[in-house]
Parts: structure tokens; sequence; C-alpha cells
């Protein structure tokens, strides 16, 4: 995004070294989101070809032991590198300008964060190119599966994801210290805007995480490597204790993935409503409650691992009370719609359609947490539609809205609104054929991770496989939008939108190279 | 945006109705249990709908109603802690209501209390061992589709994937008790018509139980990834009446007591071949592939290898008792005297082993006991 530069009194270095060496929190935003943006269509290749196989029943394009490590490989790559650094790009950008700050609290950290992952990832993808494949166990590697039973792969996939790991911590650490500390005069906490607010909330489940991911995976690299029985039964360990600590982890990780698009999309519906977000208060207290009750409910994931009964009413009860502040929050977003002004550009299209499949998503998650059908749903296609339904018409659609949203102010340019409703479109109705029947096949009995099915659920899988391809090459729509946006969009004004609020609209377009080098006063 | 929605959760309640047998819905299953959950299952998902209703008609009206392009003007109320207690409270309220009976069912499948027979099923990749505490019966059983169908040689039969060589056999009305547990990673045991699912894990055993009251096939899968051919382990249970049941009990212990003496009658190379490879493709196969090259890294070569070449006792013992903590499990219990001699021969003298060794029946009968 070259053109988001506008040459103040000192610019950014020019070629390569402007992008190895920078400390800017522009330019590393725009890294992390190119690297996700390379990364979304990696894994979607990866989910194209996963659908391919499974677009009728018998084995066509590939074998069971690459359709394992497809599946594994999908979900880590979208995990950890697609969506994670797409909101942490969309931090970086936007946190600063919105809080009033020159950049980011440690500059250098934040190189450093950023530059981790591309070496993180090429050893995670190298791993497809080893003796014995990549891991294959799962994005979950449920032990004994990724220690006793993985393949010598597995090493590479641990320090992968310690170095991932090194980077969250580092990002989340420098959100936390600019919130904390540069915010202008006047801009109290309560005054925040609500992405900066899920951030920060975010970035505290995430220092309190991803530890435990790393902790997890050191057992796994002991046992593979040093003899030890963490989760080895033969051996005295406990193959449950590593779904326990999997999931610790685990379950606050799924609020990661959505706690800042619950934020970008508080930005967005009072802009293109033209009144203010209804219930901010709430709105900030339902994210801490969920950010808490994300830590006493990992279990639900367990239910069929044998837990006593009153385990299993335990994190029954915690994962159903999660749907109250969750509530709040859609009940909160619709009444700001309510008697507003409405228009619907691209950000809001992307934002509304958030509101409405989420919801769905939540609406599952709302059945899966009923243990008793729990046994009949879990690791079942129906789970698979649920999470799907939070990730991508949840999370990756409200990336996508932030991008629309954010982009003219980046570059300075407007992005095409035609394009962009094509793209809107295609995504929705690609997305829903995807994932709406895994609901139905997954009710009927279909488990997930597996490379060919009965007949009676062929016709939903070929339906599936359909709305796949629509939803993967409608992205390309996107990657064109958004290269014309920068090149030769329209002039962007300052505020670009009509009904746009906050501190981020006060700044031309293109936001300069040094947000505020002088603290704006917030009345 | 949101009528398609409306539309397409609409088509799910028609379809779940109007089609029963179109499966687009959670079977009612055949056990009080798998009733019950059906039960909870519909109530939470009409609590959804109405919840969705409400919440997607307001949005859709404000859609429709409150867009600029109508001239609306935006109104500036945006707070109101009447309403947000609301709707904290009320949806609370229903959450409660709908914890009470799903906990009254979770405690009913939690009563593990005497059953009237009690089967061990021990999960293996990538097939089932069930083993009948009471009676002597031990078996194994594994996906019997033949690999032509999955690769797209041969027509698809209609229980494809879904059937297997040794169903399991259980009474019907009687109180079956499940122990499971696995020999290496962690498998699920799951009958959606029993609503019985469990995670069978190693070192661990789990129970489970059913009461089913209808006589019939029914049919499930893994439903945790277990390696390779975790899509190829499926479950059969055939619910027998009493008086069939203890039919099959008798004829299951005349078939053993055949498959025993079959180990003293003497095989010659050419028998042992042949029943051998039979006993490759069903048991070894998945592993040490076709062409006995096996998986790199993963699955050793048989073919070449210096334990199929070399000495006999070492390639005896490697496939009597497997090679602990690997995937070479154990397969002392799993086959017959003769399916072993046999196996064992036949990898001694397939894919250019000519060893010309001749293992025998019973050499291995010996060993077993
Ligand atoms: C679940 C996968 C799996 C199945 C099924 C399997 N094996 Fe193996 N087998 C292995 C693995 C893994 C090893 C390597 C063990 C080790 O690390 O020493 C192995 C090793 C062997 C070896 C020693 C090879 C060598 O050169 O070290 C023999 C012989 C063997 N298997 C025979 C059999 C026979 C006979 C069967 C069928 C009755 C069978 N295997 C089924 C996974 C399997
Ligand atoms: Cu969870
Ligand atoms: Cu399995």
């Amino acid at each position: 995004m070259n053109s988001s530069v506008a040459t103040t009194h000192h610019g950014p270095a020019s070629g390569l070294s402007r992008w190895l060496y920078t400390t800017n929190h522009k330019d590393i935003g725009t890294l992390y989101l190119w690297f996700s943006f390379v990364m979304f269509l990696t894994g979607g290749c990866m989910a194209l070809l996963i659908r391919a196989e499974l677009f009728q029943p018998g084995l066509q394009l590939i074998q069971p032991e690459f359709f394992n490590q497809m599946t594994t490989m999908h979900g880590l790559i979208m995990v950890f590198g697609a969506v994670m650094p797409a909101f942490v790009g969309l931090a970086n950008w936007m946190i600063p300008m919105m809080v009033g700050a020159p950049d980011m609290a440690l500059p250098r950290m934040n190189n450093w964060s950023f530059w981790i992952l591309p070496f993180a990832f090429s050893m995670m993808l190298s791993t497809l190119f080893m003796e014995g494949g990549a891991p294959n166990f799962g994005w979950t590697f449920y032990a004994p599966l990724s220690t006793t039973y993985a393949p010598p792969s597995v090493t590479f996939f641990i320090f992968a994801v310690h170095m991932m790991g090194i980077s969250s911590i580092m990002g989340a650490i420098n959100i936390i210290a600019t919130i904390l500390n540069l915010r202008a005069p006047g801009m109290n906490m309560m005054k925040l805007p609500l992405f900066v607010w899920t951030w920060l909330i975010t970035a505290f489940l995430l220092i309190a995480v991803m530890p435990v991911l790393a902790g997890v995976v050191t057992m796994m690299l002991m046992d593979i490597h040093f003899g030890t029985s963490f989760f080895n039964a033969a051996g005295g360990g406990d193959p449950v204790l590593f779904q326990h600590v999997f999931w610790f982890f685990g379950h606050p990780e799924v609020y990661i993935m959505i706690l800042p698009a619950f934020g970008i999309v508080s930005e967005i519906i009072p802009t293109f409503a033209r009144k203010k977000l209804f219930g901010y208060p709430s709105m900030v207290y339902a994210t801490a409650s969920i950010a808490f009750l994300s830590f006493i409910v990992w279990a639900h994931h367990m239910f069929t691992v044998g837990m006593p009964l009153v385990g299993e009413v335990f994190f029954m009860f915690a994962t159903m009370l999660i749907a109250v502040p969750t509530g709040v929050k859609v009940f909160n977003w619709v009444a700001t719609m309510f008697r507003g002004s409405l228009t619907f550009e691209t950000p809001m299209l992307f934002a509304l359609a958030f509101v409405v499949l989420f919801t769905i998503g939540g609406f599952s998650g709302l059945m899966l947490a009923i243990a008793p059908a729990d046994f009949q749903y879990h690791d079942t296609y129906f789970v698979v539609a649920h999470f799907h339904y939070v990730l991508v018409p949840g999370a990756v659609f409200a990336i996508m809205a932030g991008a629309y949203y954010w982009l003219p102010k980046w570059c300075g340019n407007y992005y095409s609104e035609t394009m962009g409703k094509v793209h809107f479109w295609c995504s929705f109705i690609g997305v829903n054929i995807t994932f709406f029947p895994m609901h139905f096949i997954g009710l009927a009995g279909m488990p997930r991770r597996i490379p060919d099915y009965a007949l009676q659920f062929a016709d939903f899988n070929a339906v599936a496989t359909v709305g796949a391809f629509i939803f993967g090459f409608s992205q390309l729509i996107f990657l064109y939008n958004v290269l014309h946006c920068i090149r030769k969009g329209r002039k962007a004004s300052d505020e670009v939108w009509e009904g746009s609020h906050g501190l981020e609209w006060t700044l031309p377009s293109p936001a300069p190279y040094h947000s505020f080098s002088e603290a704006p006063q917030i009345k | 945006m949101e009528k398609l929605l409306l539309g397409v959760s609409g088509l799910f309640l028609f379809s779940g109705r109007a089609h029963a047998d179109w499966t687009v819905n959670l079977t009612k299953g055949v056990t009080e249990i798998s009733r019950e959950i059906y039960d909870l299952h519909m109530v939470i998902f009409w609590i959804c709908v109405v919840i969705g209703f409400i919440v997607f008609g307001v949005m859709l009206w404000s859609v429709v109603y409150h867009r600029k392009s109508r001239g609306a003007k935006a109104h500036n109320f945006h707070e109101s802690l009447v309403v947000e207690i609301a709707w904290t409270v009320v949806p609370f309220i229903i959450l409660i209501a709908m914890a009470v009976p799903a906990t009254a069912t979770l405690i009913k499948m939690y009563d593990n209390t005497e059953a009237d027979l009690d089967i061990q099923v021990t999960g293996y990749q990538w097939k089932w061992r069930y083993q009948y505490l009471a009676e002597d019966i031990d078996f194994f059983s594994s996906l019997s589709t033949p690999r032509e169908q999955i690769n797209n040689t041969q027509e698809k039969s209609t229980d494809y994937l879904l059937e297997v060589d040794n169903p399991l056999v259980i009474p019907v009305g009687k109180k079956v008790r499940f122990l499971l547990t696995a020999n290496d990673v962690i498998h699920s045991w799951w009958v959606p018509e029993f609503a019985v699912k469990k995670d069978a894990i190693p070192g661990f055993i789990n129970e489970a139980w059913v009461i089913v009251d209808k006589p019939g096939v029914y049919r499930g899968q893994c439903a945790e990834l277990c390696g390779k051919d975790h899509g190829f382990m499926p479950i059969v249970v055939e619910v027998k009446s009493q008086e069939d049941y203890e039919q099959w009990l008798a004829e299951f212990k005349k078939a053993d007591a055949l498959k025993s003496q079959a180990a003293e009658k003497s095989w010659n190379l050419a028998d042992l071949m042949a029943t051998g490879e039979q006993v490759y493709s069903k048991a070894c196969l998945a592993c040490h592939q076709a062409n006995g090259e096996g998986v790199p890294s993963i699955f050793p070569a048989l073919k070449n290898s210096a334990v199929a070449l070399g000495d006999e006792a070492l390639h005896i013992d490697v496939v009597l008792n497997g090679v602990s903590g690997t995937a070479m499990q154990a397969f002392k219990d799993q086959l017959s005297a003769v399916e072993l001699a046999a196996v064992i021969t036949y990898e001694r003298n397939a894919w250019g082993n000519k060893t010309g060794d001749i293992v025998t029946p019973a050499q291995i009968a010996e060993l077993k006991k």
C-alpha cells in the first residue's frame, strides 16, 4: 500500500528495507494484513481441496493420509495465520489513530512480532514436503495421535507454534501498552472506541492463554523426544490431560478470534445507521464478562471424554451462561440500527451479515452447550457448521467489513462500491451454501474429519462443495478491488463516511505516516 | 437477506418434518435416552427459532423502514438501563428453564448401575474389538466394504462404509453396558440411534449403556480422529430378540471351536499364501500397503525388510506382540493361529521376499497358549 504514505518531515525508507526495518505502526499493520491475506488464500486452497474430495462419495483426488494433513493445515493456517494476524494488522493500523497516539508504544518489538510470523509459517508449510508428510492429527492435535503416533514433522510443528505464540504475546503486550499509556488527554477509558476496548480485552486473553499453548506443545515435545509420559497412558500419563490443557487455551482462543470482530462491527453499524452505538457501557461489560466466562467453559469441548456428572453439569451451565452477554451484544447492535438512518455501503453489508450469521452460529453454539444433546452433535458436521458460522461469516466477514471501512483512510481512495457489493453478495451466498447444509449432514450423522462418507450424505456434500468454490473464488474480487483502490480509486475525503465518528477520521486521507505528532484534545 | 435466511431456516423445519427419511434432522433413535435427547434438541431449536424471528425481525424492520433512502432521520436515543436489564434477565430465565430438563437427562445417562450384559469395547487403529465379559466371546469388527468400491471401480452398495465383517450383537430390552477403552489412540464409539457417543481412550475405561427397544440393525462410526483410516471404522450393532441372541451365542462358540481345529491340520505353502493374502489385505494393508512398501517414515516397508527376510522368530514376535509405543499392534488376539501363520508366511514370500519359509499354524497355536 505504497500510496498510503504522505511524505512528511521524515517519511518511510525506500525499497525492501522499508518493510524489513520498519517500526511504523501503519507499515507493520499493512504487512500483517497482506500476510494474513496470503495465508487466507493458502488455507482456502486447502479447504477447496478438501471440499473437492468430498464432492462425491469414494476417494477421487487425494488419499486419506493427505486428506488429514489438509484438514490439519487448513485449520492451523486459518486460525493462526489468517484470522489472528488480520486482527493484529487492524489493531496496528487503527489503535494508535483511534486513541490519538503517534504510533504503537513499543515500535521495535512491533517489527519483531510481525517478522517472526513468515518464518513460523514457512516452517509449518515446509512440513508438507517432509518425509512422512505434514501434521495429520487435526488442528486440535490430540495426544497420543500427535505424540506417539505422529509423523516426524510434528517437531517442526511444535516450533512453529512456539514462534506464533511469541509473536502473539509480543503483539498483545504492545497493544496493552499503547492503549493504557498513549491515549490522548481527555480520552478516558469509557470514551475508548469499542474496537479498542475489545482489543484490550483480547490482548489480556492472549497473554493469559498463549503460554498455556506453549506449555502443552512443550509437554508434547518432551513426550516425543525426551522420554516423558505426560500424555502417554502406557507410561502412567493421561491423554485427557492434554485435552484439558489444550482447551484451556482453546476456548479463550475462540474469543480471541471473535472479540475484535465485535469491536469492528460496533464501529461500523453506528456509522451507517448515523446513530450512536446503543448501550456503550453494557457493550464494554458484556465483552469483559464474555472474556471472563471464556476461562471456565473449556470442557464443553470434552463432554464425551467421560467426565464426572458434576463436571458435565458445571460446564454445561457455564457455557449456556455465555449466551447472555453475547445476546446483549446482538440486541445492542439491533437497537443501534432501530430508528437510525441506514445506508448499505459494503462495510455495512458485511457488518449486517455478520450480525445475522454470527447469531446463527451462536444459536448452534447454544444447542451444543446442552450437554446431553452434545453427545449427538459432538465431532459431527454440526460442529463444523457451528464454528464455521462463527468464524467465516463471523470473524472473516468482520475483517472484510473493517478492511472496506478503513481502506479509504489507509490509502486515500475509495474502493469500487459496485465491486464491493458483488464481492459481498457472492461471499454471502457462497458461505451459506457451503455451511448451512453442514447442519443437516451433521444431524444426520456424518462425523467430521473423514475423507469419504456413506451415501446418504452425498447430496448435501455436493451442495456444500459448490458453495465453497463460489465463496473461495469470490475472494479474488476482493483482492482486485483492494489493488484497484490503492492504484486508482476515487479520492476519499477526510471523514470518508457521512456518519463517521472518532479520531481516526479527523486525520487526512490517506493518513499521514505518523498519526498524531501532537496529541489531540478530547472534549 | 434476512428473508433468505428465514427461508432457509424455514426449509430446515419443513424438511425436518415432511421428509423424515431425508435425514436433515437428528434421529429420534430407539432408546428412551435418545428420544429425550431428541426432545431437548427440538426444544432448544425452537427457542432459537423464536429468538431468531424476533431479533432478525426487528433488524429487517429497521433495514426496510429506517433506511436513509426512504427519508428516515436518525433518532437520538442510545441508552436505556431498563431495556438492558430486560434483555439480560429474560434470556437468563429461558436458559435456566432449559438447563433443568437437560440436567435431568444427563443424570439418567450417568446411571451406570448394574447391567444385564457387560461388553468391553476397545478401539484399535482402525477396527473395534468386542469382548463379552460374562461369555467367552471376543472378536474384532472391521470395515467390510471392498476397496474397489472406495476407489470407485465398483458400484457402491447401500451400506457403503457402514458395513462390517462381524457386527456387535446384543439382546433387545436388556440393559447393556459398554466399557470403552482404546489400544492406541483415542477413538469414539458412536451409534446415533442409541444416542451413545463415548470416547475410547487408552488407559481409561469409560462407561455407557443402552436399553434398545426395537430389534434391528443400527449403524454408526468412529467419531474421534484416530489417524489415516478414521473414516473407515464403522460400527454395526445387531439387536436381536432374546432367543435369536442366544442362538447367535451358540453358533458363535461353535464356529470358534472349528477355527482352533483348523490349526491342527497340515498346511502347504500355496494354501498359506492364499489365506495369507486375504488376511493381509484385511488386517495389514491399511498400513503396510498392498505392495508391501509401506508409507515412508510412518509405516515401514515389509518388502525387503530385515524382519521379513531375517529371523523367523523375530518376525513372529513382532506380529504377535506388536511393537509397543508404535502403531504396530499385537495381533495375537486379533487373528486365529491359522490366520497368523498364513499372514506371516505370506509376508515372507510375497513381493519378491523369497525366503521359502513356512510358518505353520501349529507353531503359532503353541505360542498363543
Ligand atoms: C495401524 C498400522 C499397522 C497395521 C494395521 C499393521 N502394522 Fe505392522 N507395523 C506398523 C508400524 C508403525 C511398524 C513399525 C514399528 C516399529 O517402529 O518398529 C510396523 C512393523 C511391522 C513389522 C516389522 C517391520 C520391520 O522391518 O521392522 C512387521 C513384520 C509387521 N509390521 C507386520 C504386520 C502384519 C503382519 C500386519 C497385519 C496382521 C501388520 N503389520 C499390521 C504399523 C502397522
Ligand atoms: Cu469452547
Ligand atoms: Cu476414528
